[in-house]
């Protein structure tokens, strides 16, 4: 009976967690500017990332908590791409275009 | 001894549920408010407390081995980098100038 605890428990967080991602999706298809979709991505990215550490938990396989730090990695890097690309509209070459424009 | 534990399962359970709703509250307040900053204000409940206290939690059950440590490194990841993202768009939505809710509107509403 109280080896069946933790896993309901982490049912209970995994199934609160889906219903948050959902939200954070419904924010992110409906969103009316830019920067509330690159809010809501940045937030679905930590949501993942909690996401999988308790899929990881409930399977009672930990070894899931490297692709959640991987996950952790790729949604910083992305959402400051995505802010950069849509400041400069460009990625790479920002500077020479400065310089072409002096 | 067992009794100890015990009271750490206890402890690790509370703390996952309290942070899984400390982030459906902030997924809520990021569906429900009106206003661009206002929804920032409510993204970073999840990027701090559901993070910190999901994570502690998960931490406490597992004991003291190898996968605290990768925790511990998930969170400190994560409690870097949110607040530094959630400021990377709050300046870009500043510097683009989405508008912010003003005082004048609603003096103006109360007055009629």
């Amino acid at each position: 009976m109280m080896l069946a605890i933790p896993n309901f428990i982490f049912l209970v967080a995994l199934i609160l967690l889906f219903i948050a991602m959902v939200l954070v999706l419904i924010r992110l298809y409906k969103g009316p500017t830019l920067y509330d979709r690159v809010l809501s991505t940045n937030s679905f990215g930590t949501n993942t990332v909690l996401f999988i550490g308790v899929l990881g938990f409930l399977s009672d396989r930990p070894d899931f908590l490297d692709i959640a730090l991987l996950y952790a990695l790729i949604n910083f890097v992305a959402t400051i791409a995505i802010l950069k690309f849509f400041r400069y509209r460009a990625i790479g070459d920002i500077l020479i275009k400065r310089e072409l424009k002096k | 001894m067992n009794f100890l534990s015990d009271i750490l399962q206890l402890i690790s359970w509370a703390l996952i549920l309290l942070g899984s709703i400390m982030v459906i509250i902030g997924a809520l307040g990021s569906l429900r408010l009106p206003d661009f900053w206002s929804r920032l204000h409510a993204a970073s409940v999840t990027d701090s407390g559901g993070v910190i206290l999901i994570l502690l939690g998960m931490g406490i059950h597992s004991g003291f081995n190898l996968i605290t440590f990768k925790l511990f490194l998930i969170g400190v990841f994560l409690f870097i980098t949110g607040p530094t993202s959630s400021h990377a768009v709050a300046n870009a939505a500043l510097v683009s100038g989405v508008k912010m809710p003003s005082k004048k509107k609603k003096k103006t509403g109360a007055k009629k």
